[in-house]
């Protein structure tokens, strides 16, 4: 789960990050506002939404007087704002967070991560902050430093010291960095993020460190344990056919295509995407119905592919080992009628009592198209999808 | 012989006396699968499907003499279920559960490196569909029936995915020796590799059929060891071809966020590794069977 950049720096700030003052505003009246109770004479209105890039975008304005913020807050309120990691869509624009100015005397890039393929947590630091990760390991990788944590004992400050050094910052930023460093360590491990990252993380011209930036991700699975994240979700960031999908309890990722796929199994559900895109169609979406894949579950899911309209044909595979392939057939012969679907729908079953699944399905009436391959089942719905357009 | 698991194998259920743990309790007995007990703390001394129950693992492996367990505990409870077999002395771990955080993953592979490498137990899963050797134990939730017995060993990190495989195979007549779920979490038991190193020191399996999908390091580190410590063949499909860059799909650990974690970054490397790609889903046990082939014309 993301968050906003706003909801990152006030976690990482009572963990002793310093961030530089700043508050929410959701119309350009309370812009003014809180650029008022801030101070000083020069302030940044900062888009928030979930996306790094915002700045190329036009997203985060610079202005030195309250008819340049209202006009800078009226200009993103309630627009999309599209980045390169946000894709042409775009997205909404609601909320606005308004921050001091800073001089900035040095830009520095921090982030801990979730490290894979060693399974620990590590510290990604350089001095060329301000770029992205990936630009700064095209250009200048040499100035990356990396740092694992041992789980057993946690981040020590010799390894914070490193990092810190590292950075070639001047004798007296050390003293605010180390902590900082620990700080951020602190809260991923006791927030269960997968990614803190500050860029940049400015030393001002008169020598205080502030995280300009900041973003967090977090661990869907250690949701239950941390309520207080899980309350930061904000919905509007998300794809509304996936914010529907995941209400109800279904692992959804919404796609361009025209085919709506369900299937029992994230790996099954790749594949047979996979196989829509090698038949020469394209998926609508990934659906990972779950295991059991009941009645209840089918029309559900159906109902969320539904959502989208770009859908012209229905794709189900399921491959069913504890479910039985009969009980999913009834499913999904209850589900066409009761949700009266026009669209063809195309059906593979396979596993266990498929013979039984395939009588349900040919004697129901309905004009299901049923296929006993993964490889005819995709065929035979990229030709659904393709008939159907043209009709 | 197969890997992990035979017909002798004395398994315990942790999770025993649940709803899941219960049903899948009994499917693996009706397969044949030798299991001797459970444990669920608070109702040691029941029997539960004609079986003891004891409250800590050590104490069901100082009764029953189990080698194996499977856990079906919720996931905040999970890694701690898994610490203890690892205490108590259990070989081999089979954790089906999904939704452990990744922390809690991350203590439990530390935890798990203070036993010496000989006797520490191995761990699959979180997050899979478990083990089975065909014919002569399951460990695990899948169709035992979709299985033949046979000589090619699968590994995978989707469990219907692999069903898939299992069913493609059988239809061409061709059998499993042991089939792997190493699960979906993006931090796990036991890697492509690891379970390469089992299969290629099993003097029953002649073939491995490695199922990866998009995010991580493990299907290249697979096809890295392949290439330099493996005579077996091995035979690869990577899904998700169309999957966004940083989206999750489905499985927690199904995410591109690096370089070479892409399904067509992945299959590059592994053919540069000398491992022959599956090109479709639907031709996973046709490649297998020309594999197979060939490589017997050979030898």
């Amino acid at each position: 789960m993301d968050i906003h950049e706003y909801q990152a720096k006030e976690l990482l700030s009572k963990f002793g990050v310093p961030i530089p003052r700043g508050g929410l505003a959701y119309s350009p009246e309370q812009a003014t506002y809180r650029a008022t109770e801030i101070g000083g004479s020069k302030w940044v209105v900062k888009a928030q939404i979930h996306s790094g890039a915002r700045g190329k975008a036009g997203g985060i304005k610079v202005c030195s007087n309250d008819t340049e913020i209202e006009r800078a807050a009226e200009a993103l309120l309630g627009k999309k704002l599209a980045t390169h990691q946000t894709g042409p869509a775009g997205k909404l624009v609601s909320r606005l967070y308004i921050e001091e100015a800073t001089d900035i005397a040095k830009e520095i890039y921090l982030a801990f991560v979730m490290d894979r393929s060693i399974e620990r947590i590590m510290v990604v630091a350089s001095a060329a902050g301000g770029m992205e990760i990936e630009e700064i390991s095209a250009k200048q990788p040499d100035t990356i430093i990396r740092v694992s944590v041992d789980p057993a004992v946690g981040m020590q400050q010799f390894q914070a010291r490193e990092v810190a050094y590292g950075l070639g910052v001047d004798p007296e930023i050390i003293n605010k960095l180390v902590p900082t460093i620990m700080a951020c360590y602190r809260a991923f491990r006791d927030l269960d993020a997968t990614m803190v990252e500050i860029n940049p993380l400015v030393v001002t011209k008169d020598k205080q460190l502030l995280a300009l930036d900041a973003k967090m991700s977090f661990d869907d699975n250690a949701l239950f344990r941390r309520p207080h994240i899980a309350e930061l979700r904000d919905k509007s960031q998300e794809d509304p056919r996936e914010t529907y999908a995941s209400d109800r309890g279904l692992a959804y990722v919404g796609l361009d295509g025209d085919i709506g796929c369900v299937v029992n199994g994230a790996g099954l559900a790749m594949a047979t995407l996979d196989m829509i895109k090698l038949a020469g169609g394209e998926p609508a979406n990934f659906l990972d119905i779950g295991g059991g894949a009941s009645p209840e579950r089918v029309a559900k899911s159906f109902k969320a592919v539904l959502k989208d309209k770009n859908v012209k044909a229905l794709l189900l595979n399921v491959f069913a080992g504890i479910n039985r392939c009969d009980w999913v057939a009834k499913g999904v012969v209850d589900a066409v009628n009761d949700l009266d679907i026009k669209l063809p729908v195309v059906v593979r079953l396979a596993g266990t009592n498929v013979e039984e699944g395939r009588r349900i399905l040919d004697e129901s009436g309905l004009t299901v198209i049923t296929a006993e391959t993964l490889a005819e089942a995709a065929q035979k719905a990229v030709a659904a999808a393709k008939s159907g357009a043209t009709q | 012989m197969a890997i992990f698991i035979n017909e002798n194998t004395p398994v315990l259920i942790q999770g025993f006396t649940g709803r899941i743990g219960t049903f899948h309790a009994q499917e693996m007995i009706d397969y044949g699968t030798n299991v001797v007990g459970g444990v669920t703390p608070g109702k040691g001394g029941s029997t539960h499907l004609g079986r003891p129950v004891f409250n800590t693992v050590k104490g069901a492996v100082q009764e029953t003499g189990a080698e194996a367990s499977i856990v079906f505990v919720p996931p905040p409870f999970a890694a701690d279920a898994i610490m203890e077999a690892a205490d108590a002395g259990i070989k081999y771990c089979v954790c089906i559960t999904d939704g452990i955080p990744a922390q809690d993953m991350i203590r439990v592979k530390r935890y798990m490196r203070r036993y010496r490498k000989e006797g520490r137990m191995v761990l699959t899963g979180p997050n899979c569909a478990g083990t089975i050797s065909p014919g002569k134990a399951m460990l695990g939730i899948m169709p035992g029936h979709i299985y033949l017995p046979g000589r090619v060993g699968i590994i995978g990190r989707s469990g219907t995915l692999g069903y898939e495989a299992a069913a493609q195979l059988k239809a061409l007549g061709i059998g499993v020796s042991t089939s792997v779920g190493i699960g979906g979490d993006p931090i796990n038991g036991s890697s492509f590799r690891d379970i390469l190193e089992h299969f290629e020191s099993d003097p029953e399996t002649d073939a491995v059929l490695m199922i990866g999908e998009i995010g991580g390091p493990q299907e290249a580190e697979g096809g890295q060891y392949a290439r330099d410590h493996m005579k077996k063949p091995v035979i690869a499909y990577i899904a998700g071809l169309s999957a966004p860059k940083g989206r999750k799909m489905g499985h927690a650990g199904a995410i591109i966020s690096a370089f070479g974690e892409s399904a067509p970054e992945k299959v590059e490397i592994l053919k540069g590794c000398g491992v022959t790609i599956a090109p479709t889903p639907s031709e996973m046990g046709a490649t297998v069977a020309n594999v197979l082939n060939s490589f017997n014309k050979v030898a």
